[in-house]
């Protein structure tokens, strides 16, 4: 039991439960997983304003996902209490690299130098935070969905617009981990 | 809320969702995403150290992951189509097509949320699961992405699809 509560579940656990939530939403009410669409569902619920983007029955079409949602955010608080608090078993190889570009505190699940709230005080945090999370906003409506509604489920489906967004998403981190987050972290 | 049809919704998570769920199904929502929660944080998905870890290609960890993830939910929907399975409520098995277009909001879209994949070290998943791992300045991140969903939904007419 200690492995499931005192070290991270290896890949080939923890992916093939991943992709389980395909099938269980599906037979759970014929649901499509994907998280990005709540985005858009809390902006209906909250300020839709006159945007034909937001000017649907949220209720109706989204409920159900803004639950699950509410769940990711109550297992993320249950899963990370119990069990020993421990630093994420990265490589030595990017422990090396984040040392290089200005990472030196590799305790908990994200950087303290950049995810507190002091550190968004910052320029680099504030980019991180702040910018990142807008263009994780804007990038998820704009290509139809994330990680969860094109990567798992829409490759699972043979879907090729889900394909070319995974490319994207690959495209720009890769562009982000090279050319802005070294300046944003080493220089800012 | 108006009374109008429900309008064309296609996209993440949006499609398929037509009819009025009972209270004892969203009790399976919120059970289900618990258990996503708690597997994006023990399987450490959630860690902007593990995102770096892949764009920088030195673990095979979250593309073994990610693989996997697809392979499982592909065969899964292979059994279901097979079976003919039906939901629970005893509907057929129906996963919307998503429509190509030009491509240009795949390829464009994808890229920006990459950077911004990068950038914060989540997708939106992780984003809610690291508020709950007490990671709680990502309530900012998450307020931010609602300004760029909102953002686009105003600039929307105006962006090539």
């Amino acid at each position: 039991m200690t492995v499931w509560f005192n070290a991270e579940w290896p890949w080939y656990a923890a992916g093939p439960l991943i992709g389980l939530f395909v099938p269980a939403l599906l037979l759970a009410g014929n649901k499509s997983f994907g998280i990005s669409g709540n985005l858009r569902h809390l902006c209906s619920a909250i300020v839709p304003g006159r945007l034909e983007f937001f000017r649907y029955d949220w209720k109706r079409t989204g409920f159900w996902n803004l639950v699950f949602l509410a769940g990711v955010l109550i297992g993320g608080f249950l899963a990370s209490h119990f069990g020993a608090p421990h630093s994420i078993n990265i490589s030595s190889a990017t422990v090396a690299t984040l040392s290089h570009i200005g990472i030196h505190d590799f305790y908990g699940v994200a950087p303290h130098e950049l995810f507190t709230w002091h550190a968004l005080l910052s320029l680099r945090g504030f980019i991180s935070i702040v910018a990142g999370g807008f263009l994780v906003g804007f990038g998820t409506q704009y290509a139809g969905g994330c990680t969860s509604g094109h990567a798992i489920s829409g490759l699972a489906n043979f879907e090729l617009p889900s394909l070319i967004a995974v490319l994207g998403f690959f495209a720009g981190g890769l562009a982000a981990t090279y050319l802005i987050l070294p300046f944003v972290i080493g220089r800012l | 809320m108006t009374d109008t049809p429900l309008p064309e919704v296609d996209g993440c998570g949006l499609s398929g969702a037509d009819q009025q769920i009972r209270p004892a199904f969203l009790l399976v929502y919120l059970l289900l995403g618990i258990a996503f929660g708690a597997v994006l944080t023990r399987s450490e998905v959630l860690s902007w150290f593990r995102i770096q870890e892949m764009f920088h290609f030195q673990s095979f960890r979250m593309y073994g992951i990610i693989g996997s993830a697809i392979a499982t939910a592909a065969a899964s929907i292979a059994f279901i189509k097979a079976l003919g399975l039906r939901s629970i409520d005893g509907k057929p098995i129906a996963i919307p097509r998503k429509t190509l277009g030009s491509g240009i909001q795949y390829a464009v879209g994808g890229a920006i949320f990459g950077i911004g994949w990068a950038l914060t070290g989540a997708c939106p998943g992780p984003l809610f699961a690291l508020i709950g791992n007490g990671v709680s300045v990502m309530i900012v991140a998450v307020l931010s992405a609602l300004a760029g969903t909102w953002v686009y939904g105003w600039l929307r007419p105006q962006l090539p699809h």
